[in-house]
């Protein structure tokens, strides 16, 4: 049974017939980049976060000096020589932000990606390694799991000295259990997929199998883990330094609020102490979230394909509907 | 091929194979009879079909020859070793460059982050077969080619994604080949494929074995692509393995009832139109969860006899090339 | 073209456009799907100019359509008998009619009264496309639309269906306008066949005058593509190639990269469809 029979015309030879429109071949993780800095949401959150971090960066060139120095009377209101007005303290509110984000950056990144490091490895090994082994870590994940976060958070502060370190500690302490969760369970639908049977077929070992062969599959939700932890850890800081569980002779967001506080912000009217630090958290939030929410397009196609649509049917002026449209004309 | 010592004739040999798996964590737990006592052989250089519907057990059945799930009870001898005594808990990295799989569906066996020169290069590192980039990529490439695949060296840069289902079998077939196998398990390699593609790769299997004498167990629902590749078609039914024997001679004079009735059930339009008769069988495949004892088919056979419900029938043999598992027949 | 009481069947490979072209005539394709063209006349009345609520009422006492996989038409978490009643209650029939008609169409398709009351994972996998049938013919329209009704069943089961399928139309009287990839079931199963390919109908006969009288190169390749279980043993060969991408497919004849006999013509303008004899029609070049 030969296939080069003399009955096969010669432009038939070339049994892989590509389709002209293919272009040079990217991997999909490439793909998957390249989409995420041109989808709208993620521009949004790409460009707050980095305006922060260049903002923690070049602190010393926007604000230079110690931002707890005492600058003038305690509680002014924002002015021309004090952009955010000055804290319960005297201290320079502006300066203090600039300042403060490298402390709350630095925690919320750093926790993200220990809690995602230690969640990968945890959820990983326990997905992939049937018995005894995934009993064990599924447990001790279940138990960090089903813990109170906040009270563990503050018993676990209040024990150690405070502090920068504590803090990172403590955050991935409770924050990794969740991202565990989610990456075993992607890691069991994922060592059932014919490509990793493949892999064992082939004589593929264990360790290459999980992090060659399935960790790259994974890519998108440990993106998204890693930006679901950054938020927490930051808004998780601002509430520890906020109860007092902080060095509070550090400068960050936290510790901002903390002194606001304490200071009686609220009955002196002194917003200016602490609307510029909450909203710092909550846009970092907010871009963390929109980052993610980029991702959830990305990696749903559906949804991206029911934005194409209204808008050409907006071009047809014809209104949302229960039937496929019928357009009557070419489309461009 | 000519043998010498004829125990060396069977590259496998798998005797009473059976695989039961439990519903539930408790000793009491009910059990699904997915494989029951499945014993066949393959020669050196032969095409078995192994043909029965979804839930027949086939595709257990291969998974546990490829060593993907333990066995229950049951022995598999491979090149003359008894390979569940040999190397009880894992495959060795012997076996399984002598013993390779290709799945059925072509969009899942490969994975979607690597080139398909990665997928390629890997069992050639793993086996030891090639070294050094360059080296391994020509094989690469070589292997390509060999599966018809051209041009070669621009397809190994590209990611499964970017191809069709007829190119990712063959490289699916591709991977298999890289590590020199004696045996190639296939579980319905074209049922997912186009049609008109089918026989492409049906062709390329064959040819395979012509020219490097590799022997295959091709698992499948349909009959007639059983036919066409298969020197012996065996039927499985229920878990049970009810008939075997040469291809032309299972297709042209079945005996089993039940192996009747798929033959009956086949469009064939070569036959003309309604020209098939009613065998005379209703109902559909029984639960595999705790069978009741007996033959698989008792509750749907135009032939039942009262034995049929209490003994699962033995192997009787019509001709040295046929055999079935029937009361109807043997002893 | 449907005549009353045909089969037509519709025979492609997957991208062929056969699945998507049963979904627009019933205009259920989902975004981001846009029809931009033609006509599709039913008794008269153009499908495509009709609003909503006209679809609404149109949809299933007209057409109704099996899909491809049961379990993918029935919901999972309802009693098949509310399932079943749902479109008879939506279409005016009052609960104690549309009560009797569903006793009524589960003896016509052969399953017991009592699995009316249970819910779809109870059913094998034959059942369950039967109450597909059921909720397809319950409001007797004059033409159904089976899309690859039994390309996910076993081939006993699978003929099984077709039997009870071929018996009810003989009862009630409907057309069918039958999709597959499995050219061999269509020539048993349809009075007439039509062949797409990459979105276009090539050839179009009676089935037997198509089986025995094969014209366009992608007909006779699918009909090389199926190996027999009887007679003479030859090799067969397929099609060499892959369906094309339809963002951009192949100039001229869409068929003329894969086609054994293209001639220079084939990649310079599509073919117009030529009617070869009385009811066979093809679209190629060499006629």
């Amino acid at each position: 049974m030969n296939l080069n029979t003399k009955t096969t015309p010669s432009h038939l030879k070339n049994e892989s017939l590509l389709p002209v429109s293919v272009k040079k071949p990217i991997s999909t993780q490439l793909e998957f980049f390249q989409r995420l800095v041109t989808q709208p949401k993620a521009i949004i959150g790409l460009v707050i976060l980095a305006v922060f971090i260049l903002m923690a960066i070049f602190a010393p060139l926007i604000t230079p000096g110690d931002p707890s120095r005492f600058v003038d009377h305690p509680h002014r209101p924002p002015s021309s020589e004090h952009w955010l007005g000055t804290t319960g303290q005297g201290q320079d509110v502006f300066a203090q932000v600039v300042w403060g984000a490298r402390i709350s950056l630095f925690i919320g990144f750093s926790v993200g990606m220990f809690t995602t490091l230690i969640g990968l490895i945890i959820g990983m090994i326990a997905g992939y390694l049937p018995g005894v082994i995934d009993g064990l870590l599924n447990m001790f994940t279940n138990v960090f799991l089903l813990i109170p976060g906040l009270p563990l958070l503050i018993t676990l502060a209040s024990f150690l000295p405070p502090g920068i370190i504590t803090v990172i500690l403590v955050l991935t302490a409770t924050g990794w259990a969740w991202s565990a969760r989610v990456f075993r369970s992607q890691t069991l639908s994922l060592r059932e997929k014919d490509f990793v049977s493949a892999s064992v077929v082939s004589g593929e070992d264990t360790s290459r199998i999980v992090f060659s062969e399935i960790l790259p599959n994974m890519l998108s939700l440990v993106v998204s883990s890693l930006f679901g932890s950054v938020a927490y850890a930051i808004a998780s800081d601002a509430g520890l330094a906020f109860l007092g569980f902080e060095n509070v002779n550090n400068v960050s967001w936290g510790t901002m609020l903390f002194w606001a506080s304490n200071n009686s912000a609220l009955l002196q009217e002194a917003w200016w102490t602490f609307l510029p630090p909450g909203l710092c958290i909550a846009l970092v939030s907010f871009a963390t979230t929109m980052l993610i929410y980029a991702m959830d397009e990305i990696t749903n196609p559906r949804l991206r394909s029911e934005k194409e649509i209204s808008s050409v049917l907006r071009k047809f002026h014809i209104g949302a509907k229960r039937s496929t449209p019928v357009v009557k004309e070419p489309i461009a | 091929m000519i043998r010498l010592n004829s125990e060396s004739k069977n590259i496998l040999d798998v005797r009473g194979m059976t695989k039961h798996f439990p519903i539930g964590v408790f000793a009491s737990a009910r059990q699904v009879h997915a494989v029951e006592d499945a014993t066949f052989t393959v020669q050196h250089g032969q095409v078995v079909a192994l043909v029965g519907e979804s839930g027949s057990g086939k595709t257990t059945t291969i998974r546990m020859i490829a060593r993907l799930i333990p066995v229950t009870h049951g022995e598999i001898f491979f090149e003359g070793a008894d390979i569940l005594k040999t190397e009880p808990r894992r495959a060795s990295i012997d076996y399984r460059s002598k013993v390779q799989l290709i799945f059925q569906d072509p969009f899942a066996s490969l994975n979607p982050v690597h080139t398909i020169e990665h997928h390629l290069a890997r069992p050639l590192i793993i086996h030891k077969k090639a070294a050094g980039r360059q080296e391994i990529h020509d094989r690469v490439c070589d292997l390509l080619e060999t599966v018809d695949i051209k041009p070669a060296a621009e397809i190994a840069r590209r990611y499964p994604h970017q191809l069709s289902g007829g190119q990712r079998q063959r490289i699916a077939i591709a991977r298999a080949l890289a590590v020199d196998p004696k045996l190639i398990l296939a579980d319905e390699p074209i049922s997912m494929l186009d049609v008109s593609i089918r026989m492409g790769i049906l062709n390329l299997i064959s040819r395979l074995k012509e020219q490097r004498g590799i022997s295959y167990l091709y698992i499948t629902h349909d009959l007639a692509s059983a036919r066409y590749i298969g020197d012996l078609i065996m039927v499985m039914y229920a878990g049970h393995i009810v008939e075997g024997g040469n291809s032309e001679e299972i297709m042209g004079g079945a005996v089993h009832p039940y192996t009747q009735l798929l033959l009956s059930a086949v469009p064939d339009p070569g036959a003309g139109l309604r020209t098939r008769k009613d065998i005379g069988v209703r109902g559909e495949v029984p639960s595999l969860i705790d069978p009741p004892p007996g033959c698989p088919f008792a509750a749907r056979c135009p032939k039942v006899m009262n034995i049929c419900h209490h003994v699962i029938p033995e192997k009787a043999e019509i001709t040295p090339d046929h055999w079935v598992r029937c009361h109807l027949f043997g002893s | 073209m449907i005549k009353p009481g045909e089969v037509v069947g519709l025979a492609g490979e997957s991208g062929s456009g056969k699945s998507t072209i049963a979904h627009a005539i019933l205009r259920i394709l989902h975004p981001p799907a846009l029809i931009t063209g033609g006509r599709a006349l039913f008794a008269g009345r153009d499908i495509l100019e009709m609003n909503d609520d006209e679809l609404e009422q149109f949809r299933w006492s007209n057409i109704s359509i099996v899909f491809q996989s049961a379990m993918n038409a029935l919901n999972p978490v309802m009693r098949i008998r509310e399932q079943l009643m749902d479109v008879m209650l939506h279409h005016g029939l009052s609960k104690i009619e549309a009560t009797e008609r569903a006793i009524n169409l589960f003896d016509l398709v052969g399953i017991e009264p009592q699995r009316l009351d249970g819910y779809p994972h109870q059913l094998s996998g034959g059942m369950r496309q039967r109450v597909v049938i059921a909720i397809a013919i319950a409001l007797n329209p004059p033409m159904l639309i089976l899309d690859e009704p039994t390309t996910a069943l076993d081939v006993v089961v699978q003929k099984d269906i077709l039997q009870q399928i071929a018996t009810l139309r003989e009862k009630l009287g409907f057309s069918i306008l039958f999709i597959t990839h499995d050219l061999s079931l269509l020539v048993e199963f349809s009075t007439h066949i039509a062949i797409m390919y990459a979105g276009e109908i090539v050839e179009k006969a009676p089935a037997r005058k198509l089986f025995d009288n094969p014209l366009h190169p992608y007909t006779l390749g699918l009909m090389n593509s199926f190996p027999s279980i009887s007679g003479e043993k030859h090799k067969l060969t397929g099609i060499p190639g892959s369906p094309p991408d339809l963002v951009t497919p192949p100039t001229g004849c869409r068929f003329h990269p894969r086609c054994p006999k293209a001639m220079p013509v084939c990649s310079q303008s599509a073919p117009l469809t030529k009617t070869v004899s009385a009811d066979h029609s093809v679209a190629c070049h060499l006629y």
